[in-house]
């Protein structure tokens, strides 16, 4: 028994665990607009009052 | 202005800096403020009010913040003053208001002026500004805000109104239901890509493990299991991102039509068997790494063409939201806004000058002058008083008046015209695309192909026949082909768009590469559309006092002056008195002038004027003709009317030259028909008027009926039924919204350069897709010829196949089809 029949079946479950991450944050709506997010991380923490 | 201006920097000047005659920057925007206008007493200054009143609206809810932003609009606060009124009322809601889960209600609406990082801080403050907004987020590509908010507790008016305050009008989007529709597809197939990838990816490693132990001599035990491993992970690509080809061939069968998905699934499905096969026999050649990489790169391709198409019909949507969406009815003694859904039969509407009539009616109160090109092409406005009847869309010019409404909704002329224009879209039969009549084709070549393949080497090498012949079915796989048109169209769509032309279509970028019929509007489209000046006969030093004169009058004749020497006059004029129908007096600079119809400044001179009757008699009898007078003496006459594009004639002779059959097809009267119709050098037969709407359509379906491909060009709704019907509609820049939503391209910039413009970038798109197509053709020659040779291994399948798709991907992105942005505008 060569260890590649081990190592590369857990490769591929970690593949498997990307892939569903990817799927699920693609369905949850990360991907639908690409161009807000980067401009709205530029805005500091608000909220506090500043006279 | 510098972009780096703090809230310091804006403090009073001392009366000894005022020697440097800086004027101090708006405190909101950071443009110079007229000093005179502004308060030097007072801490901040501000350029109008409207930045004042959001400076001290952001700092009174702890917002001071904005100011110390990177990057902020520096533009005024230009607040439209409008009460959203409509935005409250029960059709509104039914129309645009979904409810959420937790009660609240949610919206989207359309943004004027977003632009930069602080548009999307500032709206998305909204909740901090307004208690009983729960969620205000901007997607700064699309200027859509949704908004989500306690409607219980806080109207929706409110909300639009505050934002107009800052500076953003708002408008309700129409697209709502379809765009949650759209979001679903387009979340799935991005997903389904990226399945696909990781799995080619993977299958590609193994396939790597595969093709270097047939070289080094592999042990039999680990050549079994990369084969398994390759088939486990490829038949999931297969279950679900591949399925699509699937579905896509089983529904061309069932229409009995045949689509670019039929011979892609006939591929797969050859190749899946095949290798699935060899792999649990343990034998012969398995093809699942090309296979993977295969539904890979057609997925991506799908995608490129769903969002080229959706971003062009994105942005005429984002016009339609512009139109007026509203009316004002009179109830009692007051005035309110209400949808113009919610308009009925029997209802008082109140028209200003300059607004549209919302439904058909009578006028009730006031006399104004109205522009009915939209709706019958009739370039000159016409007069309407007590008694008259208006129809919906049409212009109200000069004055307020007050309408009696008849009709509303459904039943109103230009509804019943929309409904016609529906009507002829859905006959229209759909266009077969170059590659998918190339597809049946293809599919009968390459079936013959394999199955000669397998008899001749049955008859020499019998246990080669099987195998030769389905490396034939999977290496002609068309992806390539079916790459090669969408490709080429979406990188043309997404380039017109840049250069505002916005293609719904590609279908439209293919019929409009060949010359065919070319039937153009002339209200509007050969023409400006508006009134404005076109003949002058007199002395130069006549101008400034007419000018003088007309500066300070709402006719529709008067703006046509304007239009041509500008809003502000040097002269100024005193006693200016209006005569309704007959003209305009005045003094000017210490003489007396008097502008207007001949007829009657000729009854008030004292002498006639020969050289002026002679002028008036040569004048276009298309144009209105104006006489002045200075101190009781005719001394100049002029002629107003819808003046040529300037390069209609220009445009017109290069699609001549290329062989397109133009015509004209005008509303206005047959006379001013034939006058614009020589001087742009149609052929007397080519030129019709007074064309009716359902004229112009009966027009178009008599072109089709003869086998004709028709090209319409055109504006208003009285086109708009054409337009549908036509094999390709075009709508040009300031069209009417029903005209717009009907074409399949639709010209953003005005000018009829822009359609030469066009039809140039679809010429070249077309060379594209044909060399596209010859590429991909040429590496399946190769393919097919090494499989039928039996010199195909799977290693050259899986390189070839990706190869010649890379190619074409990068043939249609190197292509200069549409000029690109930066480009135009050096």
């Amino acid at each position: 028994m060569s260890v590649v029949f081990v190592v590369l079946p857990l490769a591929l479950l970690f593949v498997g665990a990307g892939v569903w991450a990817f799927v699920r944050a693609t369905l949850s709506g990360q991907y639908d607009d690409l161009d807000t997010p980067a401009l709205r991380m530029l805005h500091d923490d608000d909220g506090e009052i500043k006279k | 202005m510098s972009t780096s201006l703090q809230l310091g920097t804006t403090e009073v000047r001392s009366g000894a800096d005022a020697a440097m005659r800086t004027a101090p920057a708006c405190a909101h925007c950071g443009l110079a403020t007229a000093s005179e206008a502004s308060d030097h007493t007072a801490e901040h200054v501000f350029c109008c009010s409207g930045c004042e009143m959001v400076y001290s609206m952001l700092q009174s809810h702890g917002l001071g913040q904005y100011y110390a932003l990177p990057q902020r609009r520096e533009r005024p606060a230009r607040s439209s003053g409008r009460s959203y009124e409509e935005f409250d009322h029960a059709t509104f809601a039914s129309l645009y208001i979904r409810e959420t889960a937790d009660g609240l209600s949610r919206t989207e609406l359309y943004l004027e002026g977003v632009h930069c990082a602080s548009c999307v801080w500032l709206v998305e403050r909204v909740p901090l500004l307004l208690s009983g907004v729960a969620r205000a987020e901007l997607n700064i590509r699309r200027s859509l805000a949704t908004v989500e908010w306690d409607a219980g507790t806080l109207p929706l008016s409110q909300i639009a109104r505050t934002l107009d305050t800052l500076g953003y009008q708002a408008h309700p989007f129409r697209g709502v239901s379809r765009d949650a529709l759209r979001q679903t597809e387009n979340r799935r197939l991005l997903a389904r890509i990226g399945v696909a990838g990781a799995i080619a990816i993977n299958v590609m490693l193994a396939a790597l493990a595969l093709y270097s132990g047939e070289r080094n001599g592999m042990d039999d035990s680990y050549q079994r299991f990369f084969r398994w491993v390759s088939l486990l992970l490829t038949l999931p690509a297969f279950a679900w991102p591949g399925r699509v080809f699937f579905t896509g061939a089983l529904s061309a069968f069932r229409t009995r039509s045949l689509h670019m998905d039929v011979p892609i699934a006939i591929a797969l499905a050859a190749g899946l068997v095949r290798g699935a096969v060899n792999t649990i026999t343990n034998s012969g050649p398995v093809y699942f790494d090309g296979l993977a990489i295969l539904i890979f790169a057609l997925l991506v391709g799908r995608f490129l063409q769903l969002r080229g198409q959706r971003l062009a019909s994105d942005s005429a949507e984002m016009l339609h939201a512009l139109a007026p969406s509203s009316a004002r009815i009179v109830d009692g003694d007051r005035v309110r806004e209400v949808p113009t859904a919610a308009l009925l039969p029997g209802m008082v509407m109140d028209v200003r000058a300059g607004e549209c009539f919302a439904a058909d009616g009578r006028v009730t109160e006031g006399s104004s002058s109205i522009n009915a090109a939209l709706l019958t092409g009739e370039s000159r406005p016409t007069r309407v008083t007590v008694g008259d009847p208006v129809f919906g869309g049409t212009l109200n010019i000069e004055a307020p008046i007050r309408v009696f409404v008849e009709a509303a909704g459904e039943e109103s002329r230009i509804a019943r015209l929309l409904q016609q224009v529906e009507e002829s879209a859905q006959r229209r039969a759909p266009v077969v695309l170059l590659a998918n009549r190339l597809a049946g084709i293809f599919v009968a070549v390459v079936l013959v192909a394999a199955v000669l393949t397998f008899v001749i080497k049955w008859q020499y090498a019998p246990q080669r026949a099987l195998d030769d012949a389905i490396a034939l079915l999977i290496v002609t796989c068309p992806c390539a082909l079916a790459l090669a048109t969408p490709l080429a169209i979406t990188v043309a769509i997404g380039r017109a768009a840049g250069n505002g032309i916005l293609v719904k279509g590609g279908d439209a970028l293919e019929l409009l590469s060949v010359p065919s019929t070319l039937v153009l509007d002339k209200t509007g489209t050969l023409t400006e559309g508006q009134t404005t000046l076109v003949a002058w006969s007199g002395p130069l030093w006549v101008q400034p006092l007419v000018h003088a004169l007309e500066v300070g009058s709402s006719h529709p004749l008067a703006a046509g002056f304007r239009r041509a020497w500008g809003d502000t006059s040097v002269l100024s004029a005193t006693q200016s008195q209006h005569f309704a129908g007959n003209g305009l007096e005045g003094m000017v600079d210490g003489t007396f002038v008097r502008v207007g119809a001949p007829r009657w400044v000729m009854a008030h001179a004292h002498t006639p004027h020969a050289e002026i009757d002679v002028a008036l008699q040569g004048l276009d009898p298309s144009l209105t003709p104006v006489c002045v007078a200075v101190d009781n003496e005719v001394v100049a006459c002029a002629g107003l009317g819808d003046a040529i594009r300037a390069d209609a004639l220009a445009s017109l002779r290069i699609l001549r030259h290329k062989g397109w059959r133009t015509i004209m097809l005008s509303g206005d009267s047959p006379a001013v028909a034939a006058t614009v119709g020589k001087t742009l050098e149609f052929e007397p037969s080519a030129v019709s008027g007074g064309n009716a709407p359902e004229d112009k359509l009966a027009f178009i379906e008599r072109c089709k009926a003869r086998g004709e491909r028709v090209v319409m060009v055109g504006d208003g709704v009285n086109d708009a039924s054409a337009i549908a019907a036509a094999t390709v509609g075009i709508g040009v820049h300031g069209g009417a919204e029903a005209c717009l939503a009907n074409a399949d391209v639709h010209l953003t910039r005005p000018g009829l350069a822009t359609l030469v413009e066009l039809i140039e970038g679809t010429e070249r798109t077309a060379r594209v897709i044909k060399r596209n197509i010859a590429f991909s053709v040429a590496y399946n020659l190769i393919g097919g010829g090494l499989a039928i040779a039996g010199m195909l291994t799977p290693l050259i399948a899986a390189v070839l196949m990706p190869a010649s798709s890379i190619t074409v991907v990068v043939a249609s992105w190197m292509s200069r089809t549409f000029p690109q942005q930066s480009e135009r505008q050096s």
